[in-house]
Order: C-alpha cells, then structure tokens, then sequence
C-alpha cells in the first residue's frame, strides 16, 4: 500500500481509505434560510456533518430571507431549528462553534442589495479564511424566485471565480410544467454552466433508493431475469397516509402527479430499468437514467384516459382516526380539481423492457405509509402442483421497500408440512436494518456534502428534467382538459377502484 | 456478568445451564430466536457480525458496562467467555433481547448475548466451544481487552491449519506497558486476521484532518517538503502517537530511523526525497481521555500547521514564514471512550488498507 515518492507531489496520498474525503473549504448561502426547509432538513443536516467531522476545516455560512435578523438572531434561530429536529442530541459546543460565525443577508430575492451585500460579505469571509473559499448557493426558496435567484446571480457577478468553484443547488420542484422546466433550465444555464449546477430530488440521497442499482449491478443472480422475458410487471408505490396537512397553499397548486411522480417516482423507474453504467460517475449515470425516460413515449392526448387515473380522498378512517375529505381540508379551495392520488401505466419501449407494463401509483390519506418497487416475474410454463390444500402456485414477486423497513423481500412458493404435496407462497426477508452497524445518514446530509464536493451523481441533469416533464406534461394537459372533478377515494382505503384499469384483468395491485 | 448489554432493552429471553455443553447451548439459542419470532413476527434477528468477547470474570461487570455504552453499534451476537481461573465445567447463560416492541408496520431487532463461564484449561481449545455459537457466515471479531492470549490464538489460529473461527481482532494497543513488545504482537497477529486497534481510531480525526489541510492542489507539493513531525500524546497512548507517524513515514514514502529516548521525549529521523524529516513524540500528562493531544508539522517553507485538541473539534493554528498566523477550529464532536468501542466494533466490517504499513512503519521506528 506504500505510495512510491514521485507520487506523493502530484496526489494527496494523505486520503487513502479514509472514511471523510477532504472537501474543500466552502461558503454555503442558503436562501430561504428561516423556511420549512431549511429549519427541518437543511440546518439539521449542516450540525450533523459538523458533528462527524465531515464538513470542510473551513465552513461559511450565511443565510437570507425576507424576515429582518441580526446576524446573533438568525445564529439563534439556526441553532433552535437544530435543536428541534436534528436525528440526534446536539453538541452543545459544536453547535455553537458552528454557527459563531455565521452571516445573515436581508432582503427580498428581487432587491439588488441582497446581492450586493453578498459580493461584499463573501470575499470578507474569503479573508477570514486565509484561501478562497468555493460558494455554494442553495435555493431553498418557492420555485417562482429559481430565476430571480439565478439572474441576481449572475447580475452580480457571483455565479463564477477565478480561484475556487461557485456551485448552485436548486431544490425541487424544477417547473411545473415541461415548457417552464426548459425556461428555467435557460435561465440557469445562460449563468451557470451545467456542471456547476446541482438539481436536488432527496430521494437519490436515501441509501435504499442507491441500493437498487447495487441490488441490480452487484449481484449475478438478478441480471438474467431482468428483462421483458422474464419480468411480467412491475409497480412502483409511493403512498402516505397522512392527509395534506397544512401544505394546501403548495399541494392544491401541485398535485399529487407533480408533487411525486414527475420528480421521486420517475426517478425510482430510471434506476429499476436503466442498463449498466461503465462506471458510477455522474454522466455516465445519468446518461443511462436519461436514455430510460427517452424511450417512454408520452401519451396522446386521448390515450391519457387509458394509461392514468386521477382522484382525490374523502373523509374517512385512517389508523382508526377519522379523517376529512380532501375538499374539507383547511385551505382547499371549494372547487378544486387537484387529484391526491394519481396512477400510470408505462412502458419503456427498448429492447429489455418492451411490452412490460410499469405502474406507478401515489396518493395521499391511504390506508399505510409505504414506498416499495414490486418486481412481478413471469409464471412458471406449467404448474404440476395442484393438489388439495394448495394455494396454488404464484408468480415470484421482489419486492424492494423503501420506506419504512428498508430492504428486499422475495416470495417464493414452498411445500407446505405434510403428506400432500401442496405449495404456499413464503417470503424470503433481508431487511438493511438487521445487516448492517452503520446509520443511514438522512438524504440532505448527502447531498449537501456530495454538492460541497462537486459530485453530482445524486442530482438530476437539466435533460433528465426536461425527459421527465416531457412524459408528464401530455397527462398534466389531458386532466386539465377534462371536465368534472376527479374520481374519488375513502381515506385510510387501498385508492380508487378505478386504479384497477391499469392493470388489467389478470393483474391486481399489491395491498399497500 | 449481566447479560443483557443491550442499551434500553425492553423485552429479553433467558435461558441458563449448568455444566452443560457448546451443542446445548447452540440448540437453546436457535429456539429462543426461534420462539420469538413466532410469538411476533416483527421481531427480526440481527445479523451483522459475531462478537466474541474473553474476560476475566472478575472483571466482567466492567466489560458488559462498555458494551452497553457503545450506542448503535452493537454486535448482533456476542459471545462472552467469561475466565475463572479453576472452573472445570462449562456454564451458559443466553438472553435474546429487543430494543423494543415493534410497533404497527415496522420491526424490532433482536440481539443475542451468551455468556460462558469457562475456565483457563479451555482457553487453548476456546476455538471449539466458540464455534457452534457463532451465526455461519457472518464475519467473527475477537476482543479480549484482559490479555488471554492463548485464547485469541486458537480463535484466530488454530492448531492444524484449521479455519479460524474469527477474522478479525479488536484490541487497544494503547496502554500496553511494552509499546515494542504491543507492537511486535500486533503484527504477528495482522499476519492472520484484520486487526481494528482503538489506538489507531483514535488517530483518525487527525488524520483526516492532516489529509483535508493539504488536499487543495496548491498546498500538496507542501507534503513532499516536510521538515518536522512533533506529536504528543497522552501517556498511556505513545503507540497511536507511533502509529500516526507510521502512517506518514508510509503514505509520504519516508524511510525511517529508528527513534532514540531522552528522558520522556522519543526522537529521531526520517528520510524523504527532499531531505530529513525530525521526528519528535512527548508525552502530555493529565489527559481526559486517552489518545493525541496534538500535532505539529512543519515544512521547508517555513509554514507550520499545529493542531491541537479542544471544545467542539480539533483547534488549528497555521504560520507561515513571514510571520502571518491564521486560527481556526475544525468541528467534530468528541466520540468519548464508549464511542471508540463503538466505532471499533462497525470498523471490524470496514477494513482500511492503511493500518499494516503504518503499523510496520511504526514498529521500525522502536526497532
């Protein structure tokens, strides 16, 4: 393991096996720093890299918002939102250290000062440092002020550096529809160059989701089987059973098609059908994941009715509490036609996938909280097994849950104790939580620390965007066209009986 | 020895016996497991890694109460011999035990301990009694922090050219009163398993911070321009003071001197491409807790990184030549004692490649 002398001038030979690679010394500006976000995921995230050693041995931060703080109140306030909802006790030293030192900018995104104030704050904190620090600006605000952000950006100067790298993360949503995502990714790139851009979905960051391309490339025995010839149909569940909550403002303008299948659920499809990358560096990922979404073809428009369902809760029972419709929620508007569960059927049109359906459901108010690929493989040519007591012979089912006990599941049929030849579908169980000693650290911590290193692997390429709105954007389209309300569900219940027209006769979903 | 170690245990299952046998007690285990999943499904058995700990009784009592404090990282069996010096016969004590009731929807993991109260006439045979108590194919770690070592060696090599039982050892090569004969024993026993040595992970937040300050591509032709190396160390902790110089002498390709002892200081030198490097280990007294207290480096440039431990992270003084200094402190919390058992114990499944040559390179320098 030795590294030979010439070697040490050219390379840090220093990071070999180490667990925290260096990252290079950063300011992190969070706008929208006093936001949901930012207090529940964001600031969290940044206490728990201090906490392990992981961010870099200089580390800036400045927050903006509209609201009027001090520096000390917004340093405040910072480590309040820590206290509150960090996955583990804070260090109390560590956290203040973190944030001594922190900067607040006022202001709204539109008001140049704003930036102003950041071209001087910055190379100040430069100066603090000793070494220039790299800038990553993390738009943490409503998707309307993206653009704003972007162009100030760029106005003022602040989107390159000589001497250190600028990087932007920009949350989702990225458009709301296919037409304002290509506006947008404009925007952003006649600023930006797209390397130095880090669009976040969250769900790339959970280990569970990664795993579905280690479960896939790193073990011989799936590979066979997964193709059109052996593969029969796969869902893909996203479903919550919480209602809307108060986030109406947001969700009755979203949807649930927006809220999780343009973005979350898509993103799970690339991963399940994309074919092997050379090697695991961003584009070489992402070009595979984008050549997925290119060969589903959207919708006509009057195939939207065959290929989708839309529906929205009523009041029910959920968990044994009861609960209202989704027009009853607080601030949904009387004549709203947002749909809270939205399903499609897909296909991916390339050689391993072709005439293999993928249906994907999400919905709010269900009867459980769950997020799981099902991977349903052929029946087996000819049962011989049909003997009394029998349950019959099923097809295999792998099911990879995501949330919430992550892991991989199996069912198989067996020989039920007996005399009688008779089969019963057991499963065959791993679950990540019972194999492994190290914590899953939450998806932000992730991305952000993955962002602060330049590797965006985890983060969704300005194609890869405009390929996903390209498949949603004829559905968004269709339901708008579409006189009447949506169809309509119980809450706590299994979705809308009309679902099951996607799958056919002999198909049924999986209960959730 | 109590046998439930782990943290907050809700619900446990014993099973005990005397005189009794390594079938026996295998066979109880396998229905405790299985008994408890039927009467719940959701109660789902751990399977990371074996741990296998020897103690002296005596001090059994001490061990269990580390065990309970590593936090998350526990084993998902550990095997617990328990050493009186005449014991005859072989006792067993099992629990099964989980964190907590599983509620709606989700699981509860089980962890199994089973302590074994053997005596030193088993100790070169430990092999055969440990092995029918460890879950098949999960990876094995012995730890033995009170010596024992003819139980380690038929654990780890046994007679005949056997498999060993463990594939990897956990021990703490600070506060060993022979740092050359600990270090000489370390290497013999890295010629047959992985070794996690706390002393070793106790440098790692040096490390990684030595390997961020010099990882900006203007600060990297810096390494091969190193003059001085001056460490100082707890004095229980001279080896992992050793072992971060090795993994210098190691990484940077130096060949070094070995070290030579004025009063408490050890001193000596290293060669580089570039010239000598001076090497310098003092011992600090009256530290909180074992392992570094700092570090100083200094180049041909003139510049000089110290680190040093503090509050909240490691605090790092930089000066330069013409006199300019910059502060700063880089944040970390402190993992404390337990922590370190802890991140031993999720070390044993994630080997680093750079612990044998520093640790070879630390042994030439006490040659």
């Amino acid at each position: 393991m030795s590294v030979p002398a010439h070697r040490a001038e050219q390379d840090n030979p220093l990071t070999e096996a180490l667990e925290r690679q260096p990252v290079h010394a950063t300011a992190l500006v969070i706008f929208g720093a006093t936001g949901d976000l930012a207090r529940r995921k964001l600031l969290p995230a940044l206490y728990n890299l201090a906490h392990e050693g992981a961010l870099p041995e200089h580390f800036s931060l400045v927050g903006n918002a509209r609201s009027e703080l001090s520096d000390e109140e917004f340093r405040e306030s910072a480590a309040a939102s820590v206290r509150e909802f960090s996955r583990r006790e804070p260090d109390e030293t560590v956290l203040e250290k973190l944030f001594a030192d922190a900067r607040y900018v006022s202001g709204s995104f539109g008001d140049d000062a704003v930036f102003q104030n950041l071209a001087t704050v910055l190379p100040e904190l430069d100066e603090q440092a000793g070494v220039a620090l790299n800038r990553c600006f993390y738009l943490s605000t409503a998707p309307e002020f993206f653009p704003v952000i972007v162009r100030q950006l760029g106005t003022h100067d602040l989107a390159r550096r000589e001497d250190a790298e600028v990087r932007v993360i920009i949350e989702k949503p990225f458009g709301s529809r296919l037409d304002e995502a290509r506006r947008l990714n404009e925007t952003v790139l006649s600023v930006f160059q797209e390397r130095q851009v880090f669009r976040i979905d969250h769900y790339l960051g959970k280990e569970t989701v990664q795993n579905v391309m280690a479960l896939r490339f790193a073990n011989g025995m799936f590979e066979p089987l997964w193709n059109r010839n052996y593969i029969d149909h796969v869902q893909i569940t996203v479903s919550e059973d919480m209602g809307i909550g108060t986030r109406a403002g947001y969700y009755d303008n979203a949807g649930a098609l927006r809220d999780l299948v343009q973005n979350h659920m898509l993103q799970l499809l690339t991963l399940l059908c994309m074919e092997p990358p050379v090697d695991f560096s961003a584009d070489e990922v992402r070009d595979e994941k984008v050549k997925v979404l290119r060969a589903i073809h959207p919708p006509a428009r009057d195939e939207v009715c065959d290929m989708s369902v839309r529906a929205r809760y009523t009041s029910g029972n959920v968990a044994g509490v009861d609960v209202p419709g989704y027009l009853d929620e607080a601030g949904v508007p009387e004549d709203s036609s947002t749909e809270t569960f939205a399903a499609l059927r897909l296909e991916v049109d390339n050689w391993r996938w072709a005439g293999v359906p993928m249906v994907l459901r999400t919905g709010k108010s269900l009867a459980r909280k769950v997020t799981e690929i099902a991977v349903t493989l052929k029946p087996v040519p000819h049962i011989a097994f049909t003997g009394e007591g029998s349950q019959g012979v099923r097809p295999n089912v792998l099911v990879l849950t995501v949330q919430p006990n992550e892991g991989v599941s199996l069912s198989i049929g067996a020989k039920i104790p007996g005399t009688r030849m008779a089969i019963r579908q057991v499963q065959m169980e791993f679950l990540y939580g019972s194999a492994f000693l190290s914590q899953s650290p939450e998806a932000y911590e992730r991305l952000i620390l993955d962002a602060m290193r330049g590797d965006a692997t985890l983060f969704t390429r300005n194609d890869e965007v405009e390929a996903q709105w390209h498949i949603i954007d004829p559905i968004i389209a269709a339901w708008q066209a579409m006189s009447g309300p949506p169809a309509e569900y119980e809450a706590g219940s299994q979705g809308p009986a009309e679902a099951q027209t996607l799958l056919g006769a002999d198909r049924e979903w999986r209960m959730i | 020895m109590e046998d439930d170690l782990s943290p907050g245990a809700v619900s446990d299952t014993v099973w005990s016996a005397r005189d009794t046998t390594p079938a026996a007690i295998e066979s109880a285990l396998r229905t405790l497991v299985t008994d408890r999943h039927r009467e719940n499904d959701a109660y789902v058995a751990a399977r990371a890694l074996n741990l296998v700990c020897v103690v002296d009784e005596q001090f059994s009592g001490e061990i269990a109460n580390r065990l309970r404090r590593v936090g998350r990282h526990h084993a998902s069996r550990t095997v617990v011999c328990s050493v009186a010096p005449g014991r005859t016969t072989i006792d067993a004590r099992a629990t099964v035990a989980s964190e907590a009731d599983p509620r709606p929807g989700e699981f509860s993991l089980m962890r199994e301990t089973v302590v074994v109260s053997v005596g030193e006439r088993h100790l070169p045979h430990l092999a055969r009694i440990v092995d029918p108590l460890v879950v098949t194919d999960l990876a094995t770690v012995v730890w033995s922090p009170h010596g024992h070592r003819r139980a380690v060696d038929s654990l780890v090599t046994p007679a005949g050219g056997a498999r060993p039982v463990a594939q990897c050892i956990l021990l703490d090569s600070a506060g060993e009163p022979d740092q050359r004969d600990a270090l000489d024993r370390v290497c013999t026993l890295a010629l047959h398993a992985a070794i996690v040595d706390l002393g070793w992970l106790r440098v790692t937040p040096w490390r990684e911070r030595l390997a961020s300050h010099y990882d900006p591509a203007d600060r990297r032709p810096e390494l091969a321009t190193i003059s001085k190396v001056s460490v100082r160390h707890g004095a229980d902790s001279l080896v992992s003071g050793l072992l971060l110089i090795g993994w210098l002498i190691d990484r940077l390709g130096w060949r070094p001197a070995q070290l030579t002892r004025h009063g408490d200081l050890l001193r000596g030198h290293a060669r580089s491409r570039r010239g000598e490097v001076e090497l310098r280990l003092e011992p600090v007294e009256r530290m909180r807790a074992p392992g570094l207290s700092g570090v100083e480096i200094r180049s041909d440039s003139g510049s000089v990184l110290a680190l040093q431990r503090g509050e909240g992270g490691l605090t790092a003084r930089r000066s330069e030549r013409d006199g300019r200094q910059r502060s700063w402190t880089v944040l970390g919390a402190s993992r404390g004692e337990p922590g370190i058992l802890g991140e031993g114990i999720r070390h044993t499944l994630l080997p680093d490649a750079t612990y044998a040559p520093a640790l070879a390179a630390a042994r030439r320098l006490l040659a």
